[in-house]
């Protein structure tokens, strides 16, 4: 029996859960930068584990954490470099991680949204979760797409900007908050096997233990090729090409006050006068 | 060539993203000299088909199913539309119900999907323009495809305004009830409690720079000196520093004071359609570069640790240790 199969406890009724949680490596631009090419210079990007997806690890390990038999898995699509970020969620309590890089998906062309949901597709093929997490979107290239794309493509139920979840393992339904616009949030009740899009703010990311960082190194980062995961170049394959990328123009026409910050508060603080915020 | 556009609306009222979603897809059509489609899916269809029959619109069509948003019902929904229609562009709002269908039907209809976008072009190929490191650079990435998927930033385009007398046709979509497997069950408004910073004048709004949530204390005692009113940024709130009432942006309040200070802001879009009405802004950030600057009145371009401290003396007051 491998542990990709759901396992049946004596007496029939525990299910062992799993969650694969869909971590992305963003890059982060400093404040000054150059761009070539059509990126940002690489000196000027720092790597990280995207903030979305820091709370989808929570949720996932919390769900561990509330049943005996619960197993969280990670997938990341990324190279080698991705491992450290990888191992940020293996500190906090993911029990495994599954890599998947090829020579293929290198090159300044952002990954498609198809691309990246038949990857992760063939990932749940091998994998068989009861439910995937990912984050809303990433913090560079902000597409949004990939788990709703996902859930449609492997047939999983799925709910998109999820900031409350209430689900025991084991159960078959989720109940779920999704943030809508303008501080209205709408209450749905899904089916599983599910895809939830975790936003920011639904719960509170855990530091990693030292203890947690040390077992972190002990635990396996498997990685994969696309052919490794039954998939070809072909998956590449995309009709959207980056043509331009450029440093927009500023719009700004602000009044900027000058000086020390004595001299700058003072300026500020005759313009609220102005402006009758403060009398005097 | 034929554009279609997807409607939105909630508890009973069209959003204002579907008259924009008009005015982009008729810029989008106008290449070619082409027709503009709109669809509204659910709840008063008839009502809302009068309401959307602005300049530009040349048919709208109506699927009389439920009565909210449920991505399940939309996504069938909209695919079979476009069976049926075959439109070259199919427009989608990038708004979170948005998020919760289009990629499920551009998955579906194997259509290449780009969101976000703020500006789009049709000339040989289709050309969006979408940001990307928050606003700090902008790409362009052409399509080259027939049929294509986009998701349209709310807030980029005018809404379409006049009428068109548009035709108005019944589609009838066949539901396949057994893969509606989610239920909306209610809505839950959020934010309530003693504080309502909506009502406002002068708001004193701290974010992300404060790094630290013991340093709240120092913008808090900013508004008190200027008796002003405090808010927040969206982390703030994520982090638990301000409960949610607090919160300026798209998922929290839309405030119009009189002043608006935004304290260590940088002005992400989320936050910044939730005070671009305010009368005067004033940012103190010290990235020259942040996004806040391209709204803002005044600005002063220092580290705010210095600054609030001092405008609290300014006026009379004491800076907390922080």
């Amino acid at each position: 029996m491998t542990l990709s199969e759901p396992l049946t406890f004596a007496g029939g009724e525990s299910r062992l859960m799993k969650i694969l949680i869909a971590v992305t490596e963003v890059a982060e631009v400093e404040d000054d930068f150059e761009i070539d090419g059509l990126s940002v210079a690489d000196q000027y990007l720092d790597y990280d584990l995207n903030e979305w997806d820091d709370y989808a690890i929570e949720a996932g390990v919390q769900l561990q954490e509330a049943g005996e038999d619960v197993e969280v898995v990670s997938v990341t699509v990324g190279p080698e470099r991705s491992e450290e970020t990888i191992r940020m969620g293996l500190a906090k309590g993911v029990d495994r991680a599954v890599r998947v890089w090829d020579d293929a998906l290198d090159g300044d062309n952002q990954l498609g949204v198809g691309t990246k949901a038949d990857i992760l597709a063939a990932v749940v093929d091998e994998e068989e979760p009861d439910l995937v997490l990912t984050g809303v979107q990433s913090n560079d290239d902000a597409f949004g797409a990939t788990g709703v794309a996902l859930a449609d493509e492997i047939g999983f139920e799925w709910a998109a900007v999820v900031n409350d979840l209430d689900l025991e393992p084991g159960d078959d339904t989720a109940s779920v908050h999704r943030e809508l616009e303008g501080g209205v949030e709408e209450l749905t009740d899904l089916e599983l096997p599910a895809v939830l899009t975790i936003q920011t703010g639904i719960n509170k990311p855990r530091y990693a233990s030292l203890r947690g960082i040390r077992q972190a190194q002990s635990k396996e980062i498997a990685p994969n090729s696309l052919a490794d995961i039954g998939l070809d170049e072909s998956v590449t394959e995309s009709p959207i090409t980056l043509t331009q990328l450029y440093e927009p123009e500023t719009e700004s026409d602000a009044t900027v006050f000058d000086g020390s910050p004595g001299e700058e508060a003072d300026q500020l603080a005759d313009l609220l006068r102005d402006k009758g915020v403060v009398e005097g | 060539m034929t554009v279609l556009a997807v409607a939105e609306h909630r508890r009973g009222e069209l959003r204002d993203v579907s008259f924009e979603l008009a005015t982009a897809g008729r810029e989008v059509a106008d290449a070619t000299d082409g027709d503009l489609h709109l669809a509204v899916i659910g709840g008063e269809v008839g009502e809302f088909a009068d309401r959307l029959d602005r300049e530009g619109v040349d048919v709208i069509h109506t699927i009389d199913e439920g009565e909210e948003f449920n991505h399940d019902v939309y996504t069938q929904a909209v695919a079979a539309l476009d069976d049926e229609i075959e439109p070259d562009i199919l427009l989608m709002p990038n708004s979170v119900n948005g998020l919760d269908y289009a990629p499920a039907v551009a998955n579906r209809l194997s259509l290449p999907l780009v969101t976000d976008a703020i500006a789009i072009e049709h000339g040989d190929v289709l050309s969006v323009t979408r940001e990307k490191y928050g606003s700090k650079v902008e790409t362009v990435v052409e399509v080259d495809s027939d049929r294509a998927a986009v998701t349209v930033r709310p807030g980029e385009w005018p809404p379409a305004e006049g009428t068109n007398g548009a035709g108005i046709q019944e589609f009838d979509v066949e539901i396949d009830e057994s893969a509606v497997r989610s239920t909306v069950t209610g809505f839950q408004e959020v934010g309530g409690g003693d504080v309502d910073i909506t009502e406002a004048e002068v708001l004193v709004s701290v974010g992300r720079g404060i790094e630290e949530e013991e340093n709240v204390a120092l913008v808090e005692a900013l508004a008190d000196t200027l008796d002003a009113t405090l808010s927040s940024s969206r982390p703030i709130v994520d982090n638990g520093w301000l409960p949610k009432n607090r919160q300026v942006g798209q998922s929290g309040k839309v405030v119009t004071p009189e002043v608006y200070i935004a304290i260590g802001i940088s002005g992400a879009v989320q936050h910044v359609a939730g005070m671009k009405g305010a009368e005067t802004i004033v940012a103190i950030n010290t990235d020259s570069n942040a996004p806040i600057y391209d709204l803002a009145d005044y600005g002063i371009v220092d580290d705010l640790f210095d600054i609030v401290p001092a405008l609290i003396e300014e006026f009379g007051g004491e800076p907390p240790e922080v």
